[in-house]
């Protein structure tokens, strides 16, 4: 629906190109940009007049990178403020020194607590602990039943006391769960509007009764402007130790994981990946960074490939493409998974910045077809040292691949550049930057 | 007998103490916060100031916060200038009233109560992602029927999720409804299939289908639902009477991009915006009527079976600006 920020920016900074320093009012035409594209990604207003005051101040009068343009380099320097204003990659709950430890999982109606709840004991189950599910949704319609459904599934036990009082379930739980040997109990409240006052003292009842490790706040990652709002209200009442931030699988840019973070200082610890049990995944700042600010992300298109590719291989693909070790090797590997992942021009636009250049370039499977030959023609140690591929063994690839020498050329090419834009990104921040991998396909 | 319930809110005209009583009511004591939010502010920003630069920018400000996006925002705030100029206005207390004149012009736009039935068994479809309200809503609605002692049906067509089910069941036993459902896990097509055949048999005035939580990029799920609606179709022989969407009101942008993969799966009716008893805005309506001509014809304002209100545009903006009460 909007164009990305990256596109945007490009417009807006194509005039700025080969200026060696950022001016104040460079500065403020890019923030403007991200004033919105966060406002889109739903950052609380109050929460985006802060950040941007604060890249400001970083951004102006900073070297620009002969090779990157301006707008680029304003984007690196918020998505570094972004990544760190999120904190930390933290998924780690706060367990008791003396078991059991009791963790307390509370939210709005509908936000996710009971799969998260589920999902949490699963893991901790996977990790050798003894979990106890506790079912304390008294409220909603056959929420004790869901909780037992999932309890079953994942094989972990649910405490219940059908519909009592919620705060003499918590302490009648913790009570078995010290009896049977558990050493976490996992209590899954019911969901509530954070202006019911009721219904919010009966968390802090629950609170004061079973005194838990861990408060895990869960929100729903399309939340609004009002996340800031529930967020301070829960807080306020409750210790909160921590966020979850859930439906990640969606679309939605999840502004509100910095409005949260922005408004209790409290870490996100996991966040929520699909409906299934194993769904639940340690938040990873950066990544989050770069979908607030709308900026296609080559971890998503990893993240693709996880489906139809191993995982092993996957992974050691994602690390080979930020420390910039990426060979035509395993270009070539790349091709062949990726055939299975669906039509090219979808996965193009996973990708910063292809947006509009790639639109209208025609760029299709005959493309990959024509590289994939061209790789297919050279020998292992080609793939690995392309810098050895000198123009007798060029012409010897396009012969051997029914392409032209100019053919083999282009994709030499554009391959180094390709590696040295990622050299140039990862650099400086640990390889957190990811783009152009499929400039290749110019 | 139970047609009157529809001729009732279709044809006649609400008097005014009864407007008053019924959407009123419940949706004031709803919005009240909102309204101190929102009024609260356009009143701060607009009484006794001169209309300048400063003023719009500060306008669009509130209604950002409000959820009504960016692109959505900045159309309401142009008009705004716009008229300002043409009309000569120069005093911030008088934008109020033509601020609420877009606000409602926008939301009238394509505003239409719940279809009129025609033929029996009149049919509900009600989707949309994980946790919106799907089932509370059907609930709900299920309650008015029964009021107006109409044979309600509801189909269990969330196999997915657990406990989804007897949810459901739950709420058909409240409300004396019947209740068609297969096991968990099961294909929804086919209990959707029997719902409607159910109906039939049994001359039920209305069916309301729940489908399970989905998020809109699922592709997978979205082809299903697409199915799920396109066996209703068929075994009914026309097209549903309403399908809805379901929107949780404290969404933001997200819910464009609901609305619109979702109305790609099937042909959405309307929409259902819920949990506006809490402190978000629903601003975000706004976006969708501006965006998406999508109008919202129901709104939750709370969790049991008798928080849920016809959508009255005029009744909305008059709350949301503290007139009438
Ligand atoms: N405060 C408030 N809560 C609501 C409203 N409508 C629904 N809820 C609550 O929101 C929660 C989720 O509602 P459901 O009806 O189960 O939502 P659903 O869309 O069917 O959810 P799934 O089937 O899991 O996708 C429940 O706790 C409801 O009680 C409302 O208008 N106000
Ligand atoms: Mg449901």
């Amino acid at each position: 629906m909007f164009q990305s920020l990256s596109t945007r920016l490009q417009e807006t900074m194509r005039k700025l190109r080969g200026k060696g320093r950022l001016s104040e009012s460079d500065v403020d035409q890019a923030l403007r940009e991200i004033r919105l594209a966060l406002l889109e990604a739903d950052v609380n207003y109050k929460v985006v007049r802060d950040f941007i005051a604060g890249v400001k101040e970083r951004a102006v009068g900073h070297e620009v990178l002969s090779s990157l343009t301006p707008g680029q380099q304003v984007i690196r320097i918020v998505n570094e403020q972004l990544t760190e204003l999120m904190g930390g990659s933290q998924a780690k709950l706060t367990l008791a020194s003396k078991p059991p430890s009791v963790i307390m999982v509370v939210g709005l109606q509908g936000s996710g607590k009971t799969t998260t709840t589920a999902k949490l004991a699963r893991m901790l189950k996977g990790k050798g602990h003894r979990p106890l599910l506790v079912a304390a949704d008294v409220y909603r319609p056959a929420a004790i039943t869901q909780l037992q459904v999932l309890g079953e599934q994942i094989e972990v036990p649910v405490f219940s006391l059908g519909e009592e009082d919620p705060v003499v379930i918590a302490k009648a739980a913790v009570e078995h769960g010290e009896s049977y040997n558990h050493d976490v109990v996992l209590i899954d409240t019911a969901g509530r509007l954070h202006i019911d006052e009721e219904l919010m003292t009966e968390l802090v009842r629950i609170e004061g009764a079973v005194n838990p490790s861990e408060i895990l706040l869960v929100v729903d990652a399309m939340t609004g402007q009002d996340a800031v709002n529930v967020a301070e209200n829960f807080n306020k009442q409750l210790p909160i130790g921590g966020v979850v931030l859930t439906k990640l699988d969606g679309d939605a840019r999840g502004g509100a994981a910095l409005s949260v973070r922005a408004v209790t200082g409290k870490p996100i610890k996991f966040v929520g990946v699909s409906e299934k049990m194993d769904g639940l995944e340690p938040f990873h700042p950066d990544r989050m960074a770069s979908r607030i600010l709308g900026m296609g992300d080559v971890l998503t298109l990893i993240e693709k490939a996880v489906a139809t590719v191993d995982q092993e291989k996957a992974e050691k693909m994602a690390a080979k493409l930020m420390e910039a070790e990426f060979t035509l090797e395993d270009f070539q590997e790349q091709l062949h998974q990726m055939k299975d992942m669906g039509p090219i021009d979808q996965l193009v636009g996973m990708l910063p910045g292809m947006g509009k250049q790639l639109q209208g370039m025609g760029i299709d499977d005959s493309h990959l077809v024509k590289i994939e030959a061209i790789i297919n023609s050279m020998t292992p140690e080609e793939r690995r040292r392309p810098e050895i591929i000198r123009s007798s063994r060029r012409k010897r690839i396009a012969m051997g691949s029914g392409t032209r020498v100019q053919d083999v050329n282009r994709l030499l090419k554009q391959f180094n550049q390709t590696k040295q834009l990622f050299k140039q990104f990862s650099a400086p921040s640990k390889g957190r930057r990811r783009r152009g991998l499929f400039s290749l396909f110019q | 007998m139970w047609k009157r319930l529809f001729s009732k809110k279709t044809n006649e005209e609400p008097a005014p103490q009864e407007k008053e009583a019924g959407f009123f009511g419940k949706l004031v004591a709803g919005l009240e916060k909102t309204k101190q939010g929102f009024v609260g502010k356009v009143e701060q920003v607009l009484s006794g100031r001169q209309v300048d630069e400063e003023l719009f920018e500060e306008l669009e400000e509130i209604l950002i916060q409000a959820d009504c996006g960016v692109s959505t925002s900045l159309y309401l705030v142009d008009q705004l200038r716009e008229r300002a100029k043409e009309e000569r206005i120069t005093e911030g207390d008088r934008l109020r009233e033509v601020l609420k004149e877009e606000i409602l012009q926008l939301l009238q736009k394509d505003a239409s109560p719940l279809k009129t039935p025609e033929e029996k068994p009149y049919v509900i479809m009600m989707v949309g992602v994980n946790g919106s309200g799907k089932t509370t809503t059907i609930g709900k609605l299920a309650h008015r029927f029964r009021q107006e002692k109409a044979n309600v049906l509801l189909g269990a067509g969330d196999t997915f999720r657990a406990g989804a089910i007897d949810q459901l069941e739950i709420w058909a036993e409240r409300t004396g409804s019947e209740f068609i459902s297969h096991q968990a896990g099961s294909d929804p097509a086919a209990v959707a299939y029997d719902a409607i055949s159910a109906a039939k048999a049994r001359n039920s005035d209305v069916v309301i289908l729940d489908t399970a939580g989905r998020l809109q990029t699922n592709v997978n799920l979205m082809a299903e639902l697409g199915k799920v609606h396109r066996v209703v179709q068929r075994e009914l022989g026309r097209d549903l009477d309403e399908v809805l969407l379901v929107v949780d009101a404290t969404t933001g942008q997200n819910a464009l991009s609901q609305a619109k993969r979702f109305q790609e799966a099937v042909p959405l009716t309307g929409l259902v915006l819920t949990k506006l008893d809490g402190t978000a805005k629903g601003g975000i309506i706004l976006a969708l009527a501006n965006e998406l001509n999508l109008a919202v014809k129901l709104v939750g304002v709370g969790e049991q079976y008798e928080d849920l209100q016809d959508f009255d545009a005029e009744a909305f903006v008059e709350a949301l600006f503290g007139e009438g009460n």
